[in-house]
């Protein structure tokens, strides 16, 4: 019983949760292979602005992530939230161009000046996207928590119905206008990492307001996952419902909540990406719900609850990403090789952390038995 | 009501269909006492504990405790929670993913935030004062199951309990783990806390225990100071002797000498090394109290845990066994212990349920037909006379006793040469249990042989003609003929003299 | 005595009454709408065959590769609690093999296509035996574990291909794919009842439906009656395959041409629906085979009216939608125990009825 005589006296490091192990082995991958990336292709990923690009493009799916991570750490599941999105993309630029008639009327009531209208709509579109999303997880969130309905149909129903809104609110993609667009598409200039071009000026790294927007979204859930109640009630709920429920924690309310903020995230995530394309399109955001899982479990959240983070989340996000962008700079130039490669390392990331988790638990079985052959021999 | 008494019960009756679990019975818990609830299977342990906590709710008596007016109404085990009476159960409901300390203050907050380090300040200490070999940000599941149990009780007395109820919490802790957790109780017993200690473990609760209370068929015994009761009378107390009167009964002629199946030095995950074997008609029963080993020998016989070693022979020839399907085809069955957990397949029928061993024997490609099937569904609903609203209904909606005749169905179907049955009357009432001892005595006169199992003592005398004595895990003695005698068998059991 | 009979029918096969109400209402409904919609005529198609037409032949042809995905996905369901979201992407590379063995040999004769079958049919089954065995040996939920096949696997085909889409035009193929001449029936509707049959003979023949029915229900105690719990998982998965490489087939041959990125897309959904639909436990342990049938064949009859009410085909999601919360929600415990309670309230309330009913 080295436990015993080894009391916790701040010198020694505590081991590892498996939500900290798994995040380490991701952040670790994620390091490495960049380092590796650099190292070997060099070229673009020499410059910040690639991670800036990565980032760029994928704002949304962070924000996504976020919400499926909150999810999947119940124990639950969300594949509604690309279609949410794209949703409430379609949603947004609709505003935008004004097609959305009982905004219009609205708008037209307030006796604004003509030209604050434009950016009364962006509000509305804010609004709206917001609205949709809130709406779609608690829904949602009542279906599954309250009426215990299987998660998987319920969002998988979500998704159908947002996908079949696309179209029939619009069956032509709409585009917004390019002056609102340009205020949305507004860059933050980054000079101090910026990179010298062929001419040699200086290229400041480009950032849209959407990735801080993610990274505020992050650092918020990051929080709530850490230091608020509904948080860690949520890894409680993940880890064990039934002792969840022993130790006094509101397991529903816990689960509709869980949903609800992934709706409400959808919908943020469905704004930013309007805000990065300005198309509302039906297919837009396609399989983003698959890579959103992809990415959370490459960040080391388990579908079966109780484990993950959304810093892993953020790192998975951007390993997926890094990985396509290697495939294209690595000359493996052919279409099918992105989603491969994504394949094999969705694999290996999913065998590892079954092997990582069952060895723990193995190790463990071993010695609790050895302990009880000593014990009474 | 005195002023060092935390707990009354007084008269407690619960019925469920068909069965009176608690037939009147009184409780009386002391401040600062350990007391022991004693009692086999069946006794009304758990329900009188249940009751208790909340989880049932009783059909007669009343429950008072110190310092609330009037008697008190638990009909939830929030109910419990408020009224002070704090439960520690024997698989442990905390989160394994979580840390000690968040374990220990979850869900008893009305705060939103969560302050990491006050909560894992007041963890260590709670953890220290209490001498809890745990540190506050460890996570959970990767404790020892007796530190997470100690975590467990660390809650409990957080909240300030009177009334601290521990079911069964050594069953998985090996020595040291037990000590620890003595001493964790002698440390809450000093501060006035009440505990009610639920085990099978006799030497345990002599170890700690100030009192005991024995109960049998739903029925208090008596309540005795532990030095008033030497571990042999406790065990006679627990067991006792039925009253029915079973005389019918009578054991069969001696069984040939040629040994069906032998094992030597066989072991699994689970059982320590052990040497057995049975002769063709025999009858003889592994013995002794819960935990003692006795289930996990007869799982190694048959192959269900992992097979660490030993040589087997059936029927004179090597064979090896490593899997169930190896020991289904020497012809060997085996009714588990846990009827509901390895037994039943809940959703099928009672028709699919009693062929299932038969056609694994048998095969996938031979699949019994459905008037076959039908057939020995129906042969055997008589014979064992299953109460079944029809062959099609699934085996969950049958009562318990009807369910153990249906897998005991389910072998006998595969005429076995060599019946392993493991608690088979367990929660079943009289007249079944009479029958299937019957059964076990005709089948045996025909020929099988048979290992029974059970922890009421009278019946396997009744039916075995030798008993294999285990004690912690081990071996301990093998009683035939004019030594078979419930004295013996109980001195055997308990151990060290009286 | 005759009630009595009916009620346990009713009791037995419950879980067949979703689909079958689902059923009966749309045809209910469209016949309101338009009492000609299920009259099956026979007219000449464009090689001068007579063949059947009508919305009753358009749905029972249409439903052919749900059908026969929803039987695999119904075992798979039943031995392992979860899902393959990955059928759509092996029915693509499935596809994909397919034509590949065709392009390959010179001319398509009867036996090219067979061994083309036989081909797309093995490696259909492999990929499935990787699926199950990340789910029978590494215990990776089967959702996660198919999620790798679902990224890649479309891809994949893309690749067995060299990036085209190439066509296959043989007489063959059509009779595949539409009609054989001479036969008015549409041969897929044939190739669902030819799989149907394979699996009631494998039901009847084999025990492989007590088997994972055992394992999906209580795996523990399959294991003690001596049943090889991981080879069921593994098994269910490989069929699995074999309904991924017909339905690959038959979307080939429909439009004479592999389409990667097109071929049966987003219908791994539809199939997990049909299972769930069909009155089967999503959490595995009991199934039947026939409610999942059903199940496809509701949700093509419901696409279908909505097409007919000339609903556009991408926004008949929206409206399928609706309708499986609507099912869903009448079949979840919840509702049903709230319902009861109702019920009961309902009778205590008018003894007399409730003795007339016992009576």
């Amino acid at each position: 019983m080295k436990l015993f005589s080894k009391r916790a006296d701040g010198t020694r490091r505590e081991p590892m949760t498996d939500t900290q192990l798994l995040l380490t082995i991701t952040i670790c991958i994620f390091v490495v292979m960049y380092g590796l990336a650099i190292l070997i292709l060099g070229g673009g990923f020499r410059k910040p602005q690639m991670l800036f690009d990565i980032l760029n493009d994928n704002a949304f799916l962070i924000i996504i992530s976020c919400g499926l991570t909150l999810v999947m750490i119940t124990g639950s599941i969300d594949i509604s939230v690309g279609g949410v999105t794209a949703l409430v993309a379609m949603v947004g630029v609709m505003i935008l161009n004004g097609n959305i008639l009982w905004i219009e009327k609205l708008l037209g009531s307030l006796h604004l000046q003509p030209e604050t209208i434009p950016t009364m709509r962006i509000v509305f579109a804010l609004l709206m996207a917001l609205l949709v999303g809130l709406a779609f997880g608690a829904v949602q969130g009542f279906l599954i928590a309250h009426l215990q309905i299987q998660p998987f149909i319920v969002t998988l129903a979500g998704m159908f119905f947002a996908r079949g809104m696309i179209t029939i609110l619009s069956v032509q993609p709409q585009k917004a206008p390019q002056a609102l667009m340009d205020i949305l598409q507004k860059r933050i200039d980054i000079p101090w990492l910026g990179s010298l071009n062929k001419r040699g000026e200086l290229i400041p790294a480009r950032m849209e307001i959407g990735v801080v927007a993610a990274l505020v979204i992050v650092i918020l859930i990051f929080l709530l996952l850490r230091k608020h109640r509904l948080g860690r009630s949520m890894y409680a709920v993940g880890g064990n419902q039934q002792s969840a429920l022993m130790l006094g924690v509101n397991v529903r309310r816990t689960r509709f909540m869980a949903h609800l903020l992934c709706g409400l995230l959808s919908g943020i995530a469905g704004f930013v990406f309007m805000m990065h394309t300005g198309a509302g399109n039906a297919t837009n955001a396609t399989a983003a719900e698959m890579n959103a899982i992809a990415s959370s479990i490459i960040g080391g959240t388990l579908l079966t609850g109780g484990v993950g983070s959304v810093i892993g989340t953020f790192f998975g996000v951007l390993t997926l990403n890094t990985i396509k962008s290697i495939v294209i700079t690595s000359g493996l130039s052919e279409p099918w090789w992105q989603s491969i490669t994504t394949g094999a390392m969705l694999c290996l990331f999913i065998l590892l952390q079954s092997l990582v988790l069952m060895r723990k638990k193995q190790s463990k079985g071993k010695k609790k038995r050895q302990k009880r052959g000593k014990g009474t021999a | 009501m005195q002023d060092d008494i935390v707990l009354t019960m007084r008269g407690i009756c619960k019925n469920f269909p068909n069965v009176k679990a608690l037939k009147s019975v009184d409780f009386t818990l002391r401040k600062g006492t350990i007391h022991a609830l004693m009692g086999e299977n069946g006794a009304g342990k758990s329900t009188l504990i249940k009751v208790l906590t909340g989880v049932y709710t009783m059909d007669e008596g009343e429950i008072r405790i110190d310092g609330i007016e009037g008697p008190v109404s638990i009909r939830s085990p929030q109910d419990a929670q408020n009224c002070g009476i704090s439960t520690v159960y024997q698989e442990i409901t905390l989160c394994p993913n979580l840390t000690v300390a968040e374990n220990m203050f979850i869900g008893r907050t009305k705060k939103k935030s969560v302050n990491w380090k006050a909560m894992e300040k007041r963890a260590g200490e709670l953890l220290e004062n209490l001498g809890i070999p745990a540190r506050p940000r460890q996570q959970l599941g990767s404790c020892s199951l007796a530190v997470q149990q100690m975590v467990a009780i660390a809650r409990a007395v957080d909240t300030e309990c009177k009334v601290l109820i521990l079911d069964e919490p050594t069953s998985s802790l090996d020595d040291k783990e037990v000590e620890m957790l003595f001493r964790l109780m002698r440390e809450l017993k000093s501060r006035g806390v009440g505990i009610i200690f639920v085990t099978h473990f006799l030497e345990q609760v002599y170890a700690v225990s100030d009192s005991i209370t024995v109960l049998r068929n739903g029925e208090l015994v008596g309540e005795y100071d532990v030095k008033e009761l030497p571990q042999v009378k406790l065990v006679e107390k627990m067991i006792g002797k039925d009253l029915e009167d079973l005389s019918v009964i009578k054991k069969g002629a001696a069984a040939s000498q040629e040994n069906y199946y032998e094992a030597k030095g066989l072991s699994s995950s689970a059982a320590r090394p052990f040497d057995f074997r049975i002769a063709k008609g025999e009858v003889n029963g592994f013995t002794g109290l819960l935990g003692s080993g006795r289930s996990e020998s007869v799982r190694a016989i048959f192959g269900a845990d992992q097979v660490t070693g030993g040589k087997v022979t059936v029927d004179g020839k090597p064979a090896k066994i490593t899997k169930p399907l190896h020991a289904m085809k020497h012809g060997i069955g085996y009714l588990p212990e846990n009827r509901r957990g390895d037994g039943i397949i809940a959703d099928l029928s009672v028709r699919d349920n009693i062929i299932l061993a038969l056609q694994v024997i048998q095969g996938m490609g031979r699949p019994i037909s459905r008037a076959k099937a039908e057939a020995f569904a129906d042969e055997y609903i008589k014979a064992l006379d299953i109460k079944t609203a029809s062959t099609d209904t699934p085996i969950k909606f049958l009562s318990g006793g009807n369910q153990q005749k249906v897998i005991l169905a389910r072998w006998l179907l595969t005429h076995p040469k060599y019946l392993i049955l493991d608690e088979p009357t367990r929660g079943i009432d009289v007249g079944t249990k009479t029958e299937i001892q019957k059964l076990v005595l005709k089948l045996a006169e025909e020929g099988m042989s048979i290992t029974f199992i059970s922890s009421e003592i009278e019946e396997m005398l009744r039916t075995c003609s030798r008993l294999i004595v285990m004690r912690d895990r081990n071996i301990v003695g093998e009683l035939t003929g004019e030594s078979l005698t419930q004295e013996k068998v109980m001195r055997t059991i308990a151990g060290g003299g009286d | 005595m005759k009630t009595k009979k009916t009620s346990r029918f009713f009791a037995n096969n419950s879980a067949l009454l979703i689909p079958l109400i689902a059923i009966l209402l749309l045809v209910i409904f469209n016949l309101f709408r338009d009492p000609g919609f299920f009259s099956v005529s026979i007219a000449a198609n464009n090689n001068g065959d007579p063949v059947l037409q009508g919305n009753l032949i358009s749905i029972l042809n249409g439903a052919s590769e749900l059908a026969i995905l929803s039987m695999g996905m119904t075992l798979v369901t039943a031995a392992s609690g979860g899902q393959d979201i990955s059928v759509g992407a092996l029915a693509a590379i499935a596809g994909s093999v397919f034509v590949k063995v065709l392009k390959g040999g010179g001319a398509i004769t009867g036996s090219t296509v067979l061994l083309a079958v036989l081909a797309c049919c093995a490696v259909a089954m492999l990929f499935g035996a990787f699926n199950g065995s990340l789910v029978a040996f590494f215990r990776i939920q089967p959702m996660i574990a198919t999620l790798i096949l679902f990224t890649c696997g479309r891809s994949i085909a893309y690749w067995i291909n060299g990036g085209a889409t190439p066509t296959v035009t043989s007489g063959i193929i059509d009779g595949i794919g539409s009609f054989i001449p001479g036969i008015p029936i549409p041969t897929p509707i044939l190739i669902v009842i030819f799989m149907g049959i394979l699996f009631a003979l494998l039901f009847r023949f084999t025990t492989l439906g007590l088997y994972i029915q055992a394992v999906g229900i209580n795996q523990g105690a399959a294991r003690l009656n001596g049943i090889n719990a991981v080879g069921m998982k593994l098994l269910a998965f490989v069929l699995l395959g074999v309904c991924c490489a017909v339905a690959g087939v038959i979307g080939v041959s429909r439009l004479s041409l592999i389409n990667h990125e097109t071929l049966l897309i987003n219908i791994e959904m539809d199939a997990i629906l049909a299972v769930a639909i069909g009155g089967n436990s999503l959490g595995g342990g009991k199934f039947k085979l026939i409610g999942s049938i059903l199940g496809a064949y509701a949700i093509q009859a419901l696409t279908t009216t909505l097409y007919a009410m000339k609903v556009s085909s991408t926004d008949v999601k929206a409206y399928k939608a609706v309708v499986i919360i609507i099912l869903v929600v009448l079949g979840s415990p919840v509702v049903k125990e709230a319902m009861d309670r109702l019920w009961k309230k309902l009778r205590t309330s008018h003894p007399k009825d409730a003795g007339k009913e016992a009576a």
